[in-house]
């Protein structure tokens, strides 16, 4: 309700400034003076207020920064994680460098240099040399930029995989699945064509690699083993998002996509850090539709025994279709 | 010229091919929308402060989009933002900007009588018309209007079973963007052919104002990226219609195993990319191009490094066609093609920065005149760099793996894109309302409409960042469904507050905008004291722009404050002196 109200009694208060700006005017028609033309008195006052409002803008960004520090990720969870942390360190660091230096010239620039009568302004079409200076440096500065970008999304991206963990994410509107490949670790064949109530994920079981496949409703990895998440969709586009880690992937319909990645820290030692209610999550982070907004499934990072115990007690795909006929 | 023939009711303000009329028509059109775009996002940032909550707002929306306890269907808050996004981006920042200034300026600034031609020029407005006839009925289809995103990314935009808003809305989406294509493929040839074809004698393209250089090069943008976008929709029009798979594959939906076999989403994302990045840009130019010439003008000083400043605009629009790649770093793509996307669009930061430093030195020394239309241009120089700097991170595909589509992309763009257009656009209507209506617009009520949208719109779009960086997707119903986000309802109450309030406000623009049109004082020839041609045509509207003899151009645009002259402007007719070095 306060949200309604809020904007109407604004809107009441504009009322009120609309009759006193008219009253204002018709003063000054009275008075034979323009009230349209902007006074070296306004100069002042708008200049005066760049300050003010401009500062009060970058007091609110410091705010922000202070207030809503612990809503933020917390650090990765995941060794190419760290790395993008980094990153992104060097660069928020550079661009609020950038901000808090621009921001204030712009807004003192205005104030400083607000007309007045008896002033005239200084004509300076250009200085080549000053130009040049500012094309080069921020062109210095980009460089490593680049450079440092380029060289994480290299390690990110080109990882071995050949010794991962691999798992297959599933999406389809509005719900994960995925499938462990079992004990021949290799996952058995697939074909959308194959999909039905009970073979979720369409696999092919005349496959002799798919009758020990699991397909499970949430996830589990060891901690500090890379793990190689392969995905695909059923339906429409949507996004495997693993903010803890660092990871997101698009799963496209017709197309096999993949992220490889090593977790770093079990669910357990999060739990630690960041309350008990804390879990690693996937999200969908491509508009899909309705529920798009609630497409979920949990992860668990654990040790190499917890995961044994937890992947025995799983069916397989053979024992499950078995007892579905 | 004498075809004054006489003007009906008719032939003067509905189907006129007087250029300033077509840009008023653009203006009001686009104002209108505008207004309906605003509503949809205050009604969706209701629901995302008060989550399954019902509010009076939703009493402005067809009661089938409302479930029984009173709150917004899921889907329906997508069709908000789906068309929140296409109207702002197409609708009100595309045609009611280029469309409005192109028109209106182009003639005026280079000496013209009118576009090169005067009926496909109107042509232009009147299928922009049809569009959006067409995109508002959309809204009220039963099964609602598109919902899949101002991207319409297939499948999901292809197929009925996944989303209501694929059905027939979808489909009039398609006509209304068709006809909207046509319609700015017109108007954009026009303002090419204008700008080369009719400067009038001494308007060499070296003396032009920025304003123009920027509507030509936002022209050429769309004249290049359009037609991608048409095919790009007619294809999906084949594949939602024919059968045809050109983006589908391998698809089982509701239980049925769909045929379509060997297409492929990622060619839509890479034709819809083609234009979506000049897209942002042909919004983007026309903004700086006017802020450069209003920031020029009322610091009474030349724009600093002219030679620059077209350069910078030419070097943007250059490089806009070969980074459209970032916003698909994660489908999947082949990472080294990823980092070619990051080295290209990290490059549109150099000329951006070369921007910025030559507003500033601009205003460095200046005689600043703080007329409405200047405090809005200065505010869009402080967007550029706020949502520029943002870029960087989104542009560094390492860096992009965690943000992307989250709330940081949304800050980003609405800062960079939204915010700079939009002022750049008030700026531009309180400059030249005197020169579309003969009248002023109150001053005072400028100067309150001004700080109020300022303080809320950064209110509502800072914040954004922050939600982004806690990992929160772009897109949500509400985050109340996963714990992870119970911490972030103050923000987006506070974001609520702010987009509420800043819509309200825009009431004071409003009232200022129509009350001035009747009954503001009225205007003098040049009231900013400018350089440029507009303001020396009479104060009454007159077909042809000039009574007499085309003006003669003399020296650029910017000699403000010039040693050597009584006046603190030179207007571009003025005669260089004996010696007198044109810059
Ligand atoms: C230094 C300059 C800039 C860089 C490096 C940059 C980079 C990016 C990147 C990489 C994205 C995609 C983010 C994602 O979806 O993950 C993005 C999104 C976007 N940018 Fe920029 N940008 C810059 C300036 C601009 C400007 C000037 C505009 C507009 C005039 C703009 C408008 C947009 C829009 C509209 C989107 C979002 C599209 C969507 O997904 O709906 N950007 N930007
Ligand atoms: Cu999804
Ligand atoms: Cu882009």
């Amino acid at each position: 309700m306060a949200n309604v109200l809020i904007p109407l009694i604004i809107i009441l208060a504009i009322v009120a400034l609309v009759q006193i700006t008219r009253v204002s005017e018709l003063l000054g028609e009275l008075k034979k003076i323009d009230v349209n033309n902007v006074t070296e008195e306004d100069n002042n006052t708008q200049g005066f207020l760049f300050v003010v409002i401009g500062g009060a803008f970058l007091i609110f960004v410091v705010w922000q920064m202070l207030e809503w520090n612990h809503l933020l990720l917390p650090p990765a969870s995941s060794m190419h994680g760290e790395q993008i942390d980094a990153l992104m360190q060097f660069t928020m660091g550079l661009i609020l460098v950038a901000f808090f230096l621009l921001t204030p010239i712009l807004f003192y620039f205005a104030y400083k240099y607000r007309g007045r009568k008896d002033n005239r302004a200084y004509y300076y079409p250009h200085n080549n040399k000053l130009e040049l200076i500012w094309t080069v440096v921020p062109t210095i500065i980009l460089t490593g930029v680049i450079i440092y970008g380029l060289k994480t999304w290299d390690s990110v991206m080109n990882v071995d995989t050949s010794d991962a963990h691999e798992i297959e994410v599933y999406s389809k509107q509005f719900q994960w699945l995925a499938r462990e490949a079992g004990e021949d670790k290799v996952l058995g064949a697939s074909n959308f064509k194959l999909i039905d109530a009970t073979n979720n994920l369409g696999v092919d079981m005349e496959d002799p690699n798919s009758l020990d496949d699991k397909v499970v409703r949430e996830v589990h990895l060891v901690v500090d083993k890379p793990v190689l998440l392969k995905f695909r969709s059923q339906d429409v586009i949507h996004s495997a998002f693993l903010p803890h880690f660092r990871v997101q992937m698009n799963c496209v319909p017709g197309l096999s996509t993949q992220f490889a990645f090593t977790p770093t820290q079990t669910t357990k030692e999060m739990k630690i850090q960041e309350g008990e209610d804390f879990d690693y999550v996937l999200l969908c982070n491509k508009i899909c539709g309705a529920a798009h907004y609630n497409m979920q499934m949990k992860f668990v990072v654990e040790t190499q025994e917890e995961y044994d115990a937890w992947i025995a007690s799983q069916k397989t795909l053979d024992e499950k279709l078995l007892t579905q006929k | 010229m004498s075809d004054h023939h006489k003007e009906t009711f008719i032939t003067k303000y509905i189907f006129s091919l007087d250029h300033k009329m077509i840009a008023k028509q653009f203006l009001l059109t686009g104002m209108f929308m505008a207004l309906v775009g605003m509503l949809m996002s205050a009604i969706f940032r209701v629901q995302l402060a008060n989550p399954g909550e019902s509010s009076i707002l939703y009493n402005f929306l067809p009661s089938h989009w409302i479930n029984e306890v009173g709150a917004l269907n899921p889907d329906k808050y997508l069709a908000l933002v789906t068309m929140h996004g296409t109207i702002l981006v197409f609708w009100v920042l595309t045609a009611g900007l280029s469309g409005t200034f192109a028109n209106f300026l182009i003639p005026l600034q280079i000496g013209a009588r009118d576009m090169a031609s005067g009926f496909i020029n109107m042509l232009s407005y009147w299928f922009f018309f049809a569009a959006t006839v067409v995109l508002i009925w959309s809204i009220y289809v039963p099964s609602g209007p598109a919902s899949g995103g101002w991207t319409i990314y297939p499948p999901l935009s292809a197929l009925p079973q996944s989303i209501p808003g694929s059905g027939t809305g979808m489909t009039l989406w398609l006509v209304a963007i068709t006809l909207f294509i046509v319609g700015s493929l017109l108007g954009g040839l026009n303002y090419i052919v204008t700008i080369l074809n009719l400067r009038t004698k001494g308007m060499s393209m070296k003396r032009l104002p920025l304003t123009v250089w920027a509507l030509f090069f936002t022209a050429i943008l769309g004249v290049l990226s359009f037609p991608v976008l048409l095919s790009c929709g007619l294809l999906l029009i084949f594949d939602r219609s024919f059968g045809t798979s050109f983006y589908l594959s391998d698809i089982v939906i509701n239980g049925e195993v769909l045929h379509n076999i060997g297409g492929s989403p990622i060619l839509f994302e890479h034709l819809f990319w083609f234009l979506g990045h000049p897209e942002v840009y042909i919004i983007l130019l026309p903004a700086l191009g006017i802020t450069s010439e209003i920031i020029a003008t009322n610091s009474r000083k030349p724009i600093f490094g002219y030679k620059a400043m077209v350069g910078s605009l030419l070097a943007i629009a250059f490089l806009s066609f070969v980074v459209w790649g970032h916003h698909m770093f994660m489908t999947g793509m082949n990472p080294f093609l990823g980092s070619v996307f990051t080295f290209t669009t990290l490059l549109i930061a150099i000329p951006s920065a070369v921007k910025v430093f030559n507003f500033l030195a601009t205003l460095w020394k200046a005689n600043i005149r703080f007329t409405p239309a200047m405090l809005f241009a200065i505010a869009t120089v402080s967007t550029f760099i706020t949502g520029g700097l943002t870029g960087l991170i989104l542009g560094d595909s390492a860096l992009d793996i965690n943000v992307h589509d989250t709330y940081f992309v949304v800050g980003h763009f609405h800062i960079v894109m939204g915010l700079s257009a939009i002022y750049g656009m008030l700026a531009g209507v309180y400059h030249w309302f005197p020169k579309m209506y003969g009248r002023m617009m109150n001053k005072s009520l400028g100067y309150i409409h001004f700080w109020t949208t300022f303080i809320c719109a950064y209110g509502v779009f800072f914040p954004m960042h922050f939600l982004g960086l806690a990992g929160l997707p772009r897109r949500y119903y509400t985050n109340s469904s996963f714990p992870m986000f119970d911490g972030l309802s103050d923000i987006n109450s506070i974001i609520t507050f702010f987009a509420l309030s800043g819509a309200v406000v825009q009431v004071i623009f409003l009232f200022n905008f129509f009350y001035s049109i009747f009954k503001g004082p009225k205007t003098t020839k040049n009231p900013w004291k400018s350089t440029t041609l507009e303001w020396t045509t009479p104060v009454e509207r007159i077909h042809g722009n000039w009574p007499g003899e085309l003006p003669e151009v003399k020296r650029w645009a910017y000699d403000y404050s010039k040693p050597g002259y009584e006046d603190d402007f030179v207007p571009q007719t003025v005669e260089l002196k004996e010696g007198e070095k044109d810059v």
